[in-house]
């Protein structure tokens, strides 16, 4: 009803509405495709398109797809967390010690590597890794090992190097724009009021950045759980992933209903995983503040999330053993649900807006 | 204790080529109230900043109940500051921003809630504890500010410009509650300021700063009624400049003649061109009946400006350029006088300030 927009409303609507149609064409569809596909089974060569669970019990439960799903997750929480750590310095020394005028020219060395194709970087990552390459070849040559490392190509950790050099950019810009906005009388007041280099930094700095933290973890982790090329190229057996096994089951095995129930699984799980994360930081954040911050604070989280993480760990790899397949993931659900859920309840929004 | 609390030794600033502190010397005692005046750029705040600990100095010396202070990071030195855009944490809540500083206290945590408290209770801030940071007014945060450097006890408390962001009425309160609660404490203030009338209200010294250099250090009566240079004398209030000639006895344009003595002269004897201050309310003017106490001249009103309490009048006086401004006190049966009005005026060649040139 026209009538009952105004006229601002309907002139937004109007600017929208291409972008909105092209999304939806592009996302949606494709989305609602796959969903779709994921009830139904592949009966030789056809599509059975009886609604069925019977995909989703499998992917659950079967040990492969279980394995390679943990192994992308843990490959994408390595990647993130190597890649924000390893961001974090680079973007502090921008914002912090590089001169004003010269910080643009900073960001923009730092996107060279973006100028040359994301394969051909790969394809450099797997030279320099290989058994002849350069990295065995100084190691051995300075005489600091006897034999090339084999453990450096085709695993995942050749994968988690590649994926955080080919991620570190992301990381890098939004921790620097937080970093930038922090106003630097805070550091000063914080000396002011008795606090070295490093509590001030711990209590202030730290704090203030969390925000451009949280985006690099966002940004780095979602698309790297779901890449495929990398794997493909220097993940050898040991570093497969599971969209390379969504690759396998569509294209291969031509069992695409099981490749797009692996990717309703795929979301599903960086959802939780998120949800999860997100909600437990605003958990270990108010613990940390219960106890005054600082190194106590952050001491308190340690001990938390190590907790946290731990019992889901355990129920993973033990709880199948004890509870059957279904019945650990349905504890490991009751555990991650409630908990989500009386956090979100019981503790306001923090600070970072999570 | 024996000797002032701060000495500053002929402290020199340099930013690169340029001088931001030329050869600053004074001392400041304890439980003083002590203002940094000047106009924009002049170097108020690289001073106060050299004191805290921010800014090295490239010469000179400054040194704080008899230490030394060079090389001492400002974490380690017993001054607090409360910064121009008050630097209230965005991530804490206002108990957690005042008590900051604690950590390194040694207080139990009952000692620091109670602490934290009192500070608050201070700064009429009682209720506020639990407030986020960023829900806070700008006096709010301002009295926040101030509660989380005095919660540590400080020798002194440096105070950069911290009334500029609120508004008149909440500035004069303030003005008013900072004096009281310096008078309390009894810490040393050092207040960096513009505006001449805060300093002028506040303090018990001023230091009056052009260009990186001290024009004159005085407390704020001597600064008014007898300014050491033509710029200080028109930094401060508002003075009229009568050109004059001095030689045998002292011709001023539009006055007339008066006796060298008596007349003040803060930079010696001048001869020569020289030019009169007068400040507006030397000067009145006379209604029928009434008298000059000393001299009196006869003047064209040229424009009323009322304020209520106060008139101010530019009056025309034969033989001057420019009209000279006076104020006068309103006052039952004394009408305000109109523009073209011929006037009485009378003044006092005793109210006399002559710089040279
Ligand atoms: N980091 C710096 N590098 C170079 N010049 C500086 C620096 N900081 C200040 N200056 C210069 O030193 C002079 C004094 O600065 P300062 O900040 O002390 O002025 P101020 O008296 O506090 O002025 P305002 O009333 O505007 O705050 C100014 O001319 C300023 O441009
Ligand atoms: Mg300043």
């Amino acid at each position: 009803m026209a009538q009952g927009l105004s006229r601002d409303a309907r002139l937004g609507l109007i600017t929208v509405s291409p972008a909105l149609v092209f999304a939806v064409l592009l996302l949606a569809v494709p989305l609602f495709t796959i969903v779709l596909f994921s009830f139904w089974t592949q009966n030789f060569l056809e599509i059975d398109r009886t609604f069925t669970l019977a995909n989703y019990a499998e992917a659950l439960t079967d040990p492969l797809y279980r394995a390679l799903m943990m192994r992308s997750l843990r490959i994408a929480a390595s990647v993130t967390a190597v890649t924000v750590v390893l961001a974090f310095p680079i973007a502090y020394y921008i914002s912090f010690h590089v001169r004003p005028e010269k910080k643009a020219l900073w960001l923009f060395l730092i996107t060279i590597p973006f100028w040359t194709s994301y394969l051909i970087r790969i394809f450099l990552w797997r030279v320099i890794l290989a058994y002849d390459g350069p990295v065995n070849g100084t190691l051995v040559e300075l005489g600091i090992i006897d034999e090339p490392l084999s453990f450096i190509l085709y695993n995942a950790n050749s994968v988690i190097i590649t994926l955080a050099h080919a991620f570190a950019p992301f990381a890098i810009l939004p921790i620097f724009v937080s970093l930038e906005k922090i106003d630097r009388s805070f550091l000063e007041a914080a000396k002011d009021l008795g606090e070295g280099t490093a509590m001030t930094f711990l209590r202030v700095t730290l704090p203030l950045a969390m925000p451009g933290v949280l985006a690099a973890v966002l940004i780095v982790f979602i698309p790297t759980v779901g890449d495929y090329v990398t794997p493909r190229l220097v993940g050898g057996s040991g570093g497969t992933m599971i969209a390379n096994m969504i690759y396998v089951q569509i294209f291969d095995l031509s069992n695409r209903p099981m490749g797009a129930t692996l990717a309703v699984v795929a979301m599903a799980t960086v959802t939780i995983t998120l949800a999860w994360a997100i909600l437990h930081v605003r958990f270990w954040v108010y613990l940390s503040d219960r106890v005054g911050g600082g190194l106590p604070g952050l001491a308190l989280v340690g001990v938390a999330a190590a907790i946290d993480i731990g019992v889901l760990w355990w129920l993973w790899h033990y709880g199948p053993a004890l509870f059957g397949s279904a019945g650990s993931l349905g504890i490991m659900a009751a555990i991650m649900g409630g908990g989500a859920i009386l956090i979100a309840l019981l503790l306001p929004k923090g600070r970072w807006g999570i | 204790m024996s000797g002032p609390l701060i000495s500053l030794r002929d402290v020199n600033k340099y930013y690169g080529e340029y001088h931001a502190l030329r050869g600053i010397t004074a001392e400041i005692g304890a439980g003083e109230f002590f203002s940094l005046l000047g106009p924009s750029g002049c170097g108020k705040t690289t001073l106060l900043r050299a004191i805290a600990g921010f800014e090295d100095i490239s010469g000179g010396t400054i040194t704080l109940s008899g230490k030394d202070m060079k090389g001492v990071p400002p974490n380690k030195r017993p001054t607090n500051m409360v910064f121009q855009s008050y630097a209230i944490f965005p991530h804490l809540s206002v108990e957690q921003n005042v008590g900051f500083g604690l950590r390194k206290s040694g207080m139990s945590p009952s000692e620091k809630t109670k602490a934290i408290g009192a500070a608050l209770e201070m700064v009429g801030l009682g209720q506020y504890g639990k407030r986020a940071a960023h829900a806070l007014s700008g006096g709010q945060r301002q009295r926040v500010a101030l509660a989380r450097a005095l919660i540590l006890k400080p020798k002194v408390l440096l105070l950069d410009e911290p009334l500029s962001a609120l508004d008149r009425k909440m500035r004069e309160d303030m003005q008013v509650e900072l004096m009281k609660l310096q008078r309390e404490v009894g810490i040393t203030f050092i207040l960096v300021t513009h505006d001449q009338e805060e300093a002028l209200v506040m303090s018990d010294r001023i230091a009056v700063m052009f260009e990186g250099e001290i024009a004159q250090l005085a407390d704020p009566e001597v600064l008014y009624r007898k300014p050491a240079t033509k710029r200080v004398a028109d930094f401060i209030g508002v003075m009229n400049f009568l050109p004059a000639r001095a030689g045998d006895g002292l011709e001023v344009a539009g006055l007339g003649r008066v006796d060298m003595e008596g007349v003040y002269c803060p930079q010696g004897d001048v001869s020569g061109a020289c030019s009169v201050g007068l400040r507006p309310e030397t000067l009145s003017l006379l209604y029928d009946g009434e008298t000059a106490r000393a001299r009196e001249t006869e003047g064209v009103i040229d424009e009323v400006v009322y304020y209520g309490d106060m008139t101010y009048y530019d009056v025309r006086l034969e033989g001057l350029e420019e009209p000279v401004r006076l104020s006068m006190r309103n006052m039952v049966g004394r009408d305000v006088m109109t523009v073209g009005q011929t006037a009485r005026v009378a003044w006092d060649p005793r109210a006399m300030v002559v710089f040279p040139g």
